[in-house]
């Protein structure tokens, strides 16, 4: 291997040529390494920007605008400008944290678990879906501190040394809440930045204009593809891998102690962890079909990302949602085992009371229409697959919604018993964040290789890989 | 002892410190006050430390208050101790009282700096008993009010009062030519003295000038039914600790209007004593669902003309009117029950009639009363209040007829505002423009400013000199206690303008009438004592023993047969009869019983709303004798079927900001024949929605344990009712350590027995700790800041609920849930047990309130406090701090209270006495309900209270122990009787 070579020259130097004929089952029609590396890369450097990148860039950049006026206003006037009052205190911020935080966790799983799970298919849409966490972060941690009633102090949250001498009260589940989701944060950029940077490499290598080269060449790193690099790159994956495994669970466990922690009826509950760990896989899957349909269709990605990966998270999506179900049974069952009126009144209050249309709602896009997942033709079919996917979406953040107001609206004293009513503002900031979350994501896709080549290369007959291409069972 | 020794105990939450204790120091007020009063005359070369620490803050204060807050230039005595040196910080206490449709309350008003911030009851005073009203805990916000008339106008072009002398002195030229043909003069009820001697030397020396009396809300009936009965005008003093048995007839006597502070104080005293075993038993009959009613034993909802001849039977029963008892409620168990619950208590009963019902109802109570030997033991009567008392719907029907032949001349109008309450069919508006000149002395340019030449704006009580009398006729000196804000004048200094120069000061006026009829040898020390008492001692009107006419029943009106729609007028509870129309506490402080903000309802049934197919809050129009008004419809569990109550004060056109267009003005269709209510109303369904702002949606307990409420037969058979209804976990029972509370561990203790919903708390806790207010769309929003509630609920029949209130402040749990789940540790345990709310700490995160079991945190949402307007500022209490937007607040039982007095007994090394600390709420409730103190301290009230059999925590099972518990409510009803 000389130094002058190129990394997909040293890769393809490392590994036997392609036997014509051979072809694995992650991919949709034979492809060798080349053909891959220059399928992915090709969308960043040579093929023409689509008409629909700019479409959707547009409409989130204006969502980006709806969030910075919003914000703006926010700042400006308070939080009244909420729909939040005495006794519903959290509302639409909070339930867009946690439904933001939920959808990173799927792009962890992906990455880490089925890593060390050696699902090899995973390969495809890991890298995407890791953006897709990293985004979802971004977006989620910015509720809790435009929540803050003076956001400007949010930093009394975090334990520095201090005139006041005063340190954060770690018996509240804030607290614990900050470190969860900044450690998730920090793994997940460490695990997709590293994971990216031979792929970057490959990018410098291919670039055509001085700009590119530049900005490829700086943030690869000097990644060269040497076998030290590789195997660094191999253990510090793994070591990543097996951080971010137990940070799949804990994050969305420790969110939801920020709910069981509380004495509320229809907040103070055991299942809670599981429950959300369950939803947050759930609404994740449904964001990485969300993502990856349009974008499979738009960049002809069909042969990368095939109907068995469509197929194997809509499995996903289902087994989850079944986790769901349950606990959605169980809920009210506990309620009545304990006999405890004020958890009776709140199962009650939640399915038939004044705002029961959240949970019926809930009930329909998360348990209901989710049963079509049932029938492979709705799984493979990348129409009916990417509506489920929307309808669950959308199901996910009902259902946080309907367990933050419907806890909080009707309590313990039915003195202080009200409705929740959203504002505009409360619209104009969801909206504003998924906005900024598409407008992320499509810089990413532009800029950075979206779906990981030296992973796909793995999955090549002739890699030589292990864990590559096992035959689907 | 010097003879007007006051008790320790009556000196209000100061008691130690303020007291005088040698005749010496007692004689050093005057000194003390001389060198206070020439200040301004000190050479300021000779500066000491201490006097330049006073100009700096004096200085500090004028700065701040936009040249405002001079002392007044004559001498004003404080109430105890003088300021021998004014400490910077520490606040006086002055005696004045607070009149309000001519009956005055004697308070203590408290003073920063020169600062008039809050008022507080005087124990001394017989309407106060140390207690307030909602309307003396609020009158010192009016004294604030941005929307005050600034300035001398005529024409709405500014004038000085140079001007005005000037112009009242051609304007009377021809007047006094004519012997005063031409001068005509309205007023409210006048029981000043001063103001009436003057009135009456106009009269003397212009004996053609006219002299007029209406209160829109005044007790029209109760004078021509004591002329029916007795045949003379006499005023109806009530002794509620002396009745073992109530008959209320639509009186919201706990409530409403004065006296009411002494009647709740009076027959709390009567409902709980000793052993709680010895209740008095109220009984009500009303036409609609007010705070005494839901305090009620039993309660029988009537319509207002059914109320008559409910009235007619009892007194029929009672053998005081000839006849037999007819109608439908001639045969009822209730009407069986109440007379012989009434016979069975002769000469400790009461019959009282509500001051809006017809005359007919109070003769007739009159004979009850007479009837039961209750005259001389439980009702009582002295000569009336009034200075001259006259039919008042007359008066301003004369007046009207007076405008209307074009025979006025000059017109004053002393502090009315006739073209917003007079009755409608006077045609008042149009009148007005039928005198040469009229003027009109009001604090706020009102309704009738607008149609008047001459525009004078009128002191505050708390501005200048006067005097008033209370229910029984005790006479208090006001006095200032800051200089006019603005170029203010008070009533008798514009009536002194008609009786010639030289146009002296109230003080002048004041002192020289009582120099006259004081009768006292001494009278600089009569002055003084009375001025620093808040009363004149001895001054209640005589009892007299009146006489039944023999023939009395022959005025009585016919009985009015029922007939399909009537419309029944109320004042206001807070507004009264509009006069408080501009004050934000008020307007927002929720109805008693329907915790209605910002706006007045049309008040309906189930069943009329029902049958008249009118929904909740939705728009309707009422059209009565040829007028009409639209307001928005509420549904009242406990209303009387086609009977609609609507209530006076609302809906001005020309009151200032907060007035303005809240509610509807049902003065619109209200008429002089029928001032207390009438029939044939319809009402049209608008088909529009009009939103109304309530702080409480829901009224039903949900058959949790909330209210714990049993009858007195109850307990007495099981005194450990409250146990068994309740849970308790042992203490300990945490995943963290207890603490052992070795100093103070403060608590307090609510009887819900006590309590009658009259919500003086509730304004006592916002002026007391600069609550801001909210307005009517963010009360909708459900911001309301209140940091102590009373919560209201029905229970049972909705045609005719029982009611139980609660107060529910801050419960300072030992286990407090909102304090472990704070991130930055913003709400902590203080070591005397308080749940501490750091406010310079708080982020913001809301999650405090979340996990409130009893929601009594409360979130500044927007900006809420008032930070522009420099006049409201003068009104805030310096010792607690402005919260701003992004932070939670709560009630803290009013902690610098505490730490003041704490502090205090350090440096004096005096020991904390139980009772030296009330709380803002506690200081105010008339009834006693809300007792704090040291639940450590051998032997104190609230330790007491807590060792009850009573006594219950809200919620103890959820383990949040809570400081503040409640005595559980107990009831009286007759046995006799089922529930109604």
């Amino acid at each position: 291997m000389t130094a002058h070579m190129t990394v997909e020259e040293q890769q393809r130097a490392t590994h036997r040529p392609p036997e014509p004929g051979t072809s694995v089952s992650v991919f949709a029609h034979p492809e060798t390494f080349s053909s891959v590396t220059q399928q992915i890369t090709s969308i960043v450097l040579t093929r023409p920007t689509p008409l629909f990148w700019y479409c959707t860039f547009g409409v989130g950049a204006a969502g980006v605008i709806l969030f910075l006026i919003s914000i703006t206003w926010l700042l400006y006037r308070g939080l009244g400008i909420f729909g939040i009052s005495i006794p519903v205190a959290w509302g639409y911020m909070i339930t867009n944290f946690v439904w933001w935080i939920g959808i990173g966790h799927a792009g962890t799983l992906i990455s880490a678990i089925l890593l060390l799970l050696n699902q090899s298919w995973r390969n495809s849409i890991n890298r995407f879906a890791e953006a897709m966490t990293i985004f979802a972060v971004i977006c989620a941690g910015m509720f809790p501190l435009f929540h803050l009633g003076r956001p400007w102090i949010f930093y009394w949250i975090l334990p520095y040394p201090n005139t006041m001498t005063i340190q954060p009260q770690f018996r509240s589940p804030l607290v614990w809440d900050v470190f969860a989701v900044s450690t998730y944060f920090t793994v997940s950029v460490l695990f997709w930045y590293l994971g990216m940077i031979p792929d970057l490499a490959s990018l410098r290598d291919r670039a055509r204009t001085r700009l590119a080269y530049g900005f490829y060449a700086v943030i690869s790193l000097g990644w060269r593809g040497a076998s030290r690099h590789w195997r660094w790159h191999e253990s510090a994956s793994l070591l990543l891998a097996g951080l971010a495994t137990p940070l799949v669970l804990s994050v969305h466990t420790v969110v939801s102690f920020d709910f069981t922690i509380a004495i509320l009826p229809g907040w103070h509950s055991t299942i809670f962890p599981p429950y959300f760990v369950a939803g947050a896989i759930y609404s994740g899957f449904a964001m990485v079909l969300i993502l990856a349909l349009p974008i499979r269709s738009v960049y002809h990605l069909e042969n990368i990302i095939t109907e068995r990966h469509l197929n194997n998270c809509a499995k996903l999506m289902l087994a989850t949602g079944l986790i769901l179900a349950y606990t959605y049974v169980i809920e009210p069952f506990t309620a009545w085992y304990s006999g405890d009126v004020f958890e009776m009144a709140m199962v009650h209050n939640r399915a038939f009371g004044p705002e029961a249309w959240t949970f019926w709602t809930t009930m329909t896009c998360n348990v209901f229409i989710p049963q079509l997942l049932w029938f492979r033709w709705v799984r493979i079919n990348p129409k009916p697959l990417f509506c489920v996917s929307c309808v669950v979406l959308y199901g996910m953040w009902m259902e946080r919604f309907m367990i933050i107001i419907t806890a909080l609206h009707k309590d313990y004293l039915p003195s202080a018993w009200t409705n929740f009513e959203a504002t505009r503002w409360d619209n104009f900031v969801i909206l504003g964040s998924i906005g900024l979350f598409v407008t992320c994501f499509m810089l990413f896709v532009r800029f950075l290789p979206m779906i990981s080549i030296f992973e796909l290369h793995q999955l090549l007959p002739f890699s030589g890989a292990d864990a590559a291409g096992g035959p689907e069972k | 002892m010097p003879k007007n020794f006051v008790p320790l105990s009556a000196l209000g939450r100061h008691a130690g410190q303020r007291l005088w204790r040698t005749a010496e120091e007692y004689a050093g007020i005057s000194a003390a006050g001389d060198d206070e009063c020439d200040s301004e005359m000190a050479p300021l070369n000779e500066v000491s430390r201490r006097r330049f620490l006073e100009l700096a803050a004096a200085s500090f204060a004028i700065a701040g208050v936009t040249g405002c807050t001079r002392q007044p230039t004559e001498r004003i005595m404080p109430y105890v101790n003088p300021p021998e040196n004014l400490i910077p910080g520490r606040p006086q206490f002055y005696a004045t009282a607070v009149p309000v449709a001519g009956l005055a309350q004697g308070v203590i008003v408290e003073s920063h700096m020169g600062r008039p911030t809050k008022v507080e009851g005087n124990p001394a005073h017989p309407a106060s008993l140390g207690a307030t009203s909602v309307h003396s805990q609020a009158s010192v916000l009016d004294l604030y009010d941005p929307d005050r008339v600034q300035a001398i106008s005529h024409l709405n072009e500014l004038q000085s009062w140079d001007d005005f002398r000037e112009a009242m002195a051609i304007a009377l030229a021809p007047i006094q030519a004519k012997q005063g043909s031409g001068l005509h003069i309205l007023t409210g009820a006048v029981t000043s003295p001063t103001l009436g001697a003057q009135l009456q030397s106009v009269q003397k020396a212009l004996h053609n000038a006219k002299w007029y009396q209406y209160e829109p809300a005044g007790s029209h009936s109760a004078q021509s039914a004591a002329k029916i009965v007795f045949g003379r005008p006499l005023n109806t003093i009530y002794r509620f600790d002396c009745a073992d048995v109530i008959l209320a007839l639509d009186a919201d006597f706990l409530a409403c209007g004065e006296p009411s502070t002494r009647y709740a104080n009076d027959f709390a005293a009567r409902r709980v004593r000793g052993d709680r075993l010895d209740m008095n038993r109220l009984y009500m009959v009303e036409s609609t669902l007010t705070a005494t009613g839901g305090k009620a034993d039993h309660r029988l909802p009537l319509r207002y003309a059914d109320i008559e001849s409910f009235t007619r039977n009892v007194a029929v029963s009672l053998g005081a009117l000839p006849g037999t008892a007819q109608g439908a409620s001639a045969n009822s168990a209730f009407l069986r029950a109440v007379t012989q619950d009434l016979l069975a208590h002769k000469s400790a009963s009461i019959v009282i009639p509500g001051i809006h019902q017809s005359p007919t109802v109070h003769a007739l109570t009159h004979a009850i009363n007479h009837a039961l030997g209750n005259l001389e033991s439980t009702v009582v009567f002295t000569n009336p209040l009034e200075v001259a008392s006259v039919d008042q719907v007359a008066s301003i029907r004369e007046l009207a007829a007076a405008l209307n032949s074009g025979a006025v001349g000059l017109l004053l109008i002393l502090g009315g505002n006739p073209v917003y309450d007079a009755p409608a069919d006077l045609g008042f508006p149009a009148l007005l423009r039928r005198a040469k000149t009229s003027v009109h002395v009001s604090p706020i340019s009102d309704e009738t400013s607008d149609w008047c030449a001459w525009q004078v704006p009128e002191s505050h009580f708390l501005e200048t000199w006067g005097d008033a009398c209370a229910f029984d006729g005790t006479v208090s000196i006001l006095q200032p206690l800051i200089d006019p804000l603005y170029d203010s004048r008070s009533q008798i200094e514009v009536l002194d303008v008609i009786l010639g120069p030289p146009g002296r000061r109230a003080y002048d006026i004041v002192r020289a009438y009582w120099q006259a009829h004081s009768g006292a040898t001494d009278f600089e020390a009569w002055w003084r004592k009375s001025v620093c008492d808040g009363l004149v001692t001895g001054s209640a009107l005589p009892e007299i023993k009146p006489s039944l006419n023999a023939n009395w029943t022959q005025s009585l009106r016919a009985p009015q047969p029922a007939q399909d729609l009537e419309i029944v007028f109320r004042p206001d509870v807070y507004l009264f009869d509009g006069r408080f129309a501009n004050n934000t506490w008020l307007q927002e402080l929720p109805q008693p019983m329907t915790k209605l903000t910002w706006d007045n309802a049309v008040y309906l049934s189930p069943a009329t709303a029902k049958r008249l197919g009118i929904g909740a809050q939705q728009l309707v129009c009422l059209n009565y004798r040829g007028r009409s008004v639209e307001g928005s419809a509420w549904i009242l569990p406990g209303q009387p079927d086609n009977s609609v109550t609507v209530h006076l004060g609302w809906g001005h056109t020309r009151s200032g900001r907060a007035g303005n267009g809240a509610g509807f003005n049902a003065y619109q269709i209200r008429t002089s024949d029928a001032m207390g209510a009438g029939s044939g109303l319809t009402l049209t369904n608008l088909g529009s929605k009009f939103q109304l702002a309530t702080t409480q949606m829901e009224q039903d307990m949900e058959g949790r344990t909330i209210v714990i409420s049993a009858g007195v037969d109850q307990y007495r058979s099981d005194p450990d009712f409250v146990k068994k209804q309740t849970e308790t976990p042992h203490q300990g029972e945490s995943l963290y350590p207890q603490w052992y509370y070795t100093g103070h561990s403060w608590g307090m203790s609510i009887d819900l027995t006590r309590c009658v919903n009259c919500n003086a708390c509730v304004v006592a806790c916002q002026a007391e700790n600069n609550i801001p207010v909210v307005g009517k769309e963010q009360v909708l929003n459900h911001r309301a800041m209140h940091w102590l509630r009373i919560d209201a609920y029905y229970e049972g029949d909705l045609n005719n609920p029982r009611a139980h209130y609660q107060p529910v402040p801050c419960m300072q749990c030992e286990n407090a849930p909102c304090e472990l789940v704070c991130p930055v540790q913003a709400t902590n345990h203080s070591v005397d047990g308080l749940n501490d709310m750091v406010y310079n700490r708080c982020i913001g995160t809301r999650y405090c309130s979340n996990n409130c079991p009893y929601k009594v945190r409360r979130f500044n949402f927007l900006l809420f406090q008032d930070w522009e307007t420099e006049s409201i500022k003068l009104q805030r209490n310096p010792d607690v701090s402005v919260r701003s937007r992004g932070v939670m607040e709560k009630c803290t039982y009013c902690v610098q209270r505490i730490r003041e007095a704490e502090i205090y007994a350090q440096v004096n090394d005096t020991g904390l006495l139980d009772g030296t600390i009330q709380t803002a709420c506690q200081q105010a409730c008339p009834t006693r309900a809300i007792i704090f103190g040291d639940i450590n301290q051998r032997g104190s009230q609230v330790a007491a209270l807590k060792a009850e059999k009573l006594n219950y925590a809200l919620y103890g099972d959820l383990n949040t122990r809570p400081r503040t518990t409640y005595l559980a409510e107990l009831r009286n009803p007759n046995p006799e009787l089922k529930e109604v």
